[in-house]
């Protein structure tokens, strides 16, 4: 170091651990402000405008949350949401059963794993795409399996009864696999000295689970949870791709119907698209802060 | 170890579930099995009705060269790369500063800005659709690779930062601090200290990001239209529109769109492995 320090070099030194962390955050704070957080007020102003995203905005207060009101399809749209968080939950116990049932030291057994855990890596337009043809009416192989099991065919995708049930069935594929490879790794890192002297106390099975295990793979079941419901609620994909919310709208979720709406080829009504975003946002907000929360409480423990 | 080593069961259990593991396996892996064995049977098989039995003769070469020749899928798949590869490497950058910034210094937000980026990795994406859509107009890049690039680095930097700032977290801290009482500055601290040691979570990163991206279908469809632009997922759905019925060069052209997240995960199986899994263990 020279001894004739300029003025703003001596403010930096004193200063660097003080600015140092603005000047890294900076770039990711800029793209993360202008991307995410900046569009979420945006989206809030726009629904109560009205707008069909090229002409002037006009504003319309509630009505946009009014007419959702009266909405049909956004009553199918709500109850499918709930029937969705309902069942999605499901990839949890059935992920823990998968780990349990691959948690072993047999050889290969590492290749089982990772094909196992393929669903989850596959785009959902192609597990879309394959429960389609596995729905299919006629020659599905799930539409032979019922009408070779009840003697009638069932064209789960254009059934108003079961096609949400269906499109469910494919989410919960990748989705359990997802959830078994958090809880093999929760399992791998089980505190061995524990589960013996469970054993020796003559602990086994389901009590020995449900006491011993099931508490130290506490970690892995939250990040199931906040995974499978954050994804429940985001279920656009293999709706899209499946059916496009019908027949009829029956399979309609909040996240399509918001999509449709604002950019269908019968216009666009970005302001009510806006406003659908806003409800699904305000029930998604309600989970977020559970986690965050519980996050929180973790961070000043640590 | 939990459940009961099998080792220490009786031969005909052991026997047992060395069986059922492959076939559990097979039940496991149905659709995909299905997908694959389409994707090599000839045309005149699925006009005869055979669907599912053995393919009267192996078409994997025709039907994947046509799937090539008569579709822009090579285009899709290119497009898809040069979404994602950029994205890719903005977004573990970005988040390589923010997570060290995060990790290592202590001023009064840091708390609020960690929570602030983990929050923004949960929320809808229909809430940043509209004015994303609109701002990406405006810019010129609506219908661009640009475009979604842009977006995508944004969007994943949140996921990614919690992932680097919990990694640094467990890095030794007194490497940082003996460092600065030499007086090293903090740039040459993060550059030449934590940086080479995040090389375990840089590369778990990119296989995660890689494949988010790659998968991504909803931001591909609102802003991209053409085909010029098009990744692969959105490509493939408009495809099947085109090829109606015809099942065995939808499944080649799911298989092709498939591979290259799958190639990656089993190239980097434990780096994926490692970054989905973050936090799954202590807590």
């Amino acid at each position: 170091m020279s001894n004739a320090v300029s003025p703003s070099s001596s403010f930096w030194k004193k200063n660097q651990q003080k600015l140092a962390p603005w000047l890294f955050l900076a770039p990711g704070m800029l793209m993360f402000v202008i991307y995410v957080l900046v569009p979420i007020f945006q989206s809030i102003w726009i629904s109560f405008h009205d707008w069909d995203g090229l002409g002037e905005q006009v504003w319309i207060g509630f009505d946009n949350y009014v007419e959702l009101l009266d909405d049909d399809t956004f009553y199918v749209a709500l109850k499918n949401n709930l029937i969705w968080l309902v069942l999605y939950l499901l990839s949890i116990p059935a992920g823990l059963a998968a780990a349990l049932f691959l948690n072993q030291t047999v050889t290969g057994i590492r290749l089982y794993k990772s094909l196992f855990f393929f669903p989850f890596v596959i785009s959902q337009v192609v597990v879309g795409l394959m429960f389609t043809w596995f729905y299919a009416p006629d020659f599905g192989l799930f539409s032979k399996l019922t009408e070779w099991l009840t003697g009638e065919q069932i064209a789960v995708l254009a059934d108003e009864r079961f096609v949400t049930y269906g499109i469910i069935v494919a989410g919960l594929w990748p989705q359990t696999a997802y959830c078994m490879i958090l809880y093999l790794t929760g399992l791998n890192n089980i505190n061995p000295e524990q589960v013996e002297a469970a054993r020796m106390d003559g602990a086994k099975g389901v009590k020995l689970l449900w006491n011993i295990i099931l508490p130290q793979l506490g970690p892995a079941t939250f990040i199931a949870m906040v995974v499978t419901v954050i994804g429940s609620l985001r279920s656009f994909d293999l709706v899209s791709v499946m059916t496009a919310g019908g027949p009829y709208g029956s399979s309609q979720v909040l996240s399509y119907f918001m999509y449709e709406q604002a950019l269908s080829e019968y216009g666009f009504r970005m302001g009510y698209g806006a406003a659908i975003a806003v409800v699904l946002f305000l029930i998604m907000m309600i989970f977020i802060s559970l986690f965050i929360v519980r996050m929180l409480r973790q961070e000043r423990n640590a | 170890m939990f459940p009961t080593p099998i080792e220490k069961a009786s031969r005909f259990v052991q026997t047992g579930y060395k069986i059922l593991l492959p076939v559990a396996l097979f039940l496991w892996l149905l659709p995909l099995i299905g997908v694959a064995i389409t994707s090599v049977r000839p045309a005149g098989d699925l006009a005869a009705g055979n669907y599912f039995g053995i393919p009267s003769a192996f078409a994997g070469v025709e039907n994947y060269t046509a799937v090539f020749r008569d579709s822009p899928i090579g285009w899709y798949i290119l497009n898809s790369f040069k979404v994602t590869i950029p994205t890719v490497i903005g977004a573990v950058a970005l988040s390589c500063l923010t997570g060290f910034a995060l990790a290592v210094y202590r001023f009064k937000s840091n708390l609020v800005l960690f929570f602030l980026f983990v929050a923004g990795n949960f929320i809808p994406f229909q809430i940043l659709m509209v004015p994303v859509r609109d701002m990406t107009l405006r810019a010129g890049l609506y219908d661009t690779t640009m475009g979604l690039v842009l977006f995508h680095v944004a969007f994943q930097t949140g996921f990614c930062t919690l992932f680097m700032r919990n990694f640094i977290k467990g890095l030794p801290f007194a490497l940082i601090e003996s460092a600065r009482v030499e007086g090293v500055s903090e740039w040459r601290i993060f550059r030449h200290i934590v940086l080479p040691l995040m090389r375990p979570a840089i590369a778990a990163l990119s296989v995660l990001v890689f494949t988010f991206v790659w998968n991504d279908y909803f931001w591909a469809t609102v802003l991209v239209q053409g085909q010029h632009a098009m990744p692969v997922t959105a490509g493939l759905y408009s495809l099947n529109g085109q090829w109606v019925a015809a099942w065995h060069l939808v499944s080649a052209g799911s298989i092709v769109a498939a591979l290259p997240p799958v190639a990656m995960f089993f190239l980097m199986q434990r780096h994926f492995i490692a970054g989905l899994t973050l936090g799954a263990t202590k807590g």
